[in-house]
């Protein structure tokens, strides 16, 4: 499973990575494949504040629908647009061009919360 | 998680890669790489399913066709041998028991296909109904079922028998040899709406039979295909699942099986649903296409523009074929016309759709 060791990860399959002040956030390797082939993401959050754990979209596979989780507090500050026409990124790039939002990081001790690839990967039987 | 049962050919799915899910009882493959791309194979080439989990109950003696008329809606008296019919066992409160497959494989002698799901529910009621002494045997775990569907399938398959396969009538079959396994019945029936065919083999020729199809089916562009193409090339065809669209609540005339309720004889609740069908039905199953993006999901309220509640979602996805939102759902008589404009509550947004005849797209596409 591809489980990039520089991201930060959550139980609820997303993924994390910060850059300075603001985050990229997307789904896991394990997520998509769970998920199957996604074929529409539904972010209507755009500009608004998230608190950690609050619903931010959803993301509907053939199969089911399952909700997005903010894994930080802070404001959403760009939706992914390529995902407006290609939701398939989500399966073919989940960690480069399947991102999903980018945020501001509201309180960097969250980040710290956050769990390790390794830890991630213990989690989901990788 | 621990009285999960396994189909025979369990090992050979989880090699092919498939995800395994617990559905009706039974640890089935849900895929082996795509939704999408599996869904596109049957529509377009041909593929297999590993359906083995459904049941199969023998009915013989010179009292079988008493008692299938009995329990059933559809008039089992106008099946010939080598046909196959749909039919629906009705309960008393004027709900379903499960909808099924009628064969007749030869006078007094029939073969019903029920639900996994349902298979004890389904015994027990025919059983509980045999009052006159049918021969009755459940023989659900002694076969398997593989359907092979798509408008390839009968090239692929042709090389495996003698019997003709392109000469099958829909809803007909033939027994015979298949694979080197005798007595395979081959019935030109299926879930998808892409033509092809349904084998039933013993068990211990399961593998033999897969191995077969698998290798036969190569140059044809064969791949296995899991529950979740299955239910997207179903629901296309508008074709219901037990449990989502029908069940011991919906009439089978509101479920939109009044061609298979045949009051040419009495059966179990005739007498309430001739009444209900003189009288016309509150509420209607309809298939209907979404015109803005948002997928139908299961228990999602249909409204009308103003918001008003006119019925629910059964089933919901995203058509492969048509690239757009599907559904199957119970709507207000009133609201049933195809071409009704409707609106699906999609996490409190009312989102267009509009009523569709069914089948909502051609079983096969070029």
């Amino acid at each position: 499973m591809n489980l990039p060791s520089e991201l930060k990860y959550t139980k609820e399959h997303e993924w994390v990575r910060v850059e300075g002040d603001v985050a990229y956030v997307g789904i896991t390797d394990f997520a998509q494949k769970e998920l199957g082939d996604i074929v529409y993401v539904d972010i209507d959050s755009a500009d608004k504040d998230v608190a950690k754990d609050e619903v931010f979209g959803t993301v509907e596979a053939v199969k089911t629908v399952s909700d997005l989780f903010s894994p930080l507090s802070g404001t959403v500050l760009e939706v992914n647009s390529k995902l407006g026409d290609s939701p398939e990124l989500v399966n073919s790039d989940p960690y480069g061009d399947g991102w999903m939002i980018k945020m501001s990081v509201g309180n960097a001790a969250e980040v710290d919360a956050l769990l390790s690839a390794e830890a991630y990967g213990e989690l989901v039987g990788a | 998680m621990s009285d999960l049962k396994t189909v025979v050919l369990n090992d050979v799915h989880q090699q092919l890669g498939a995800k395994m899910v617990p559905f009706a009882g039974y640890n089935m493959p849900v895929r082996y790489s795509s939704d999408l791309d599996e869904h596109h194979t049957v529509r377009r080439a041909v593929g297999i399913f590993d359906v083995s989990h459904m049941g199969e109950f023998r009915v013989r003696g010179p009292h079988a066709l008493d008692l299938i008329q009995r329990v059933t809606s559809n008039d089992a008296s106008k099946l010939a041998d080598g046909k196959a019919q749909y039919s629906c066992l009705p309960n008393n409160e004027g709900g379903i028991v499960d909808d099924l497959l009628v064969y007749k494989l030869a006078d007094e002698d029939y073969m019903l296909v029920v639900n996994a799901s349902n298979i004890d529910k389904d015994w027990n009621w025919i059983s509980q109904h045999n009052t006159q002494g049918a021969d009755l045997q459940n023989v659900s775990d002694e076969m398997s079922l593989f359907a092979v569907q798509g408008p390839k399938a009968a090239d692929a398959l042709q090389g495996l028998t003698a019997a003709d396969l392109k000469s099958i009538p829909y809803y007909s079959f033939v027994q015979g040899e298949f694979a080197g396994v005798p007595d395979v019945i081959i019935s030109a029936t299926g879930y998808t709406g892409a033509g092809g065919f349904e084998l039933y083999v013993p068990n211990q020729s399961a593998r033999q039979v897969w191995d077969k199809i698998m290798e036969a089916g190569q140059p044809y562009g064969l791949k296995p295909i899991g529950l979740g193409a299955r239910d997207t090339l179903r629901l296309e065809m508008g074709y219901c699942l037990y449990g989502n669209d029908i069940d011991d609540t919906t009439s089978p005339l509101e479920g939109g099986l009044g061609w298979i309720t045949k009051f040419t004889k009495e059966f179990t609740n005739s007498a309430a649903l001739k009444q209900q069908k003189e009288q016309g039905v509150t509420r209607k199953l309809v298939g209907f296409v979404m015109d803005a993006a948002g997928i139908p999901r299961s228990h999602y309220p249909l409204v009308t523009e103003a918001g008003e509640v006119i019925g629910e979602v059964t089933s919901g996805t995203q058509s492969p074929s048509l690239g757009k939102g599907v559904g199957l759902g119970y709507v207000k008589t009133e609201y049933s016309q195809p071409g009704t404009p409707i609106f699906v509550q999609v996490r409190g947004k009312n989102l267009p759709a509009t009523v569709s005849k069914l089948p909502l797209v051609k079983g096969t596409e070029e």
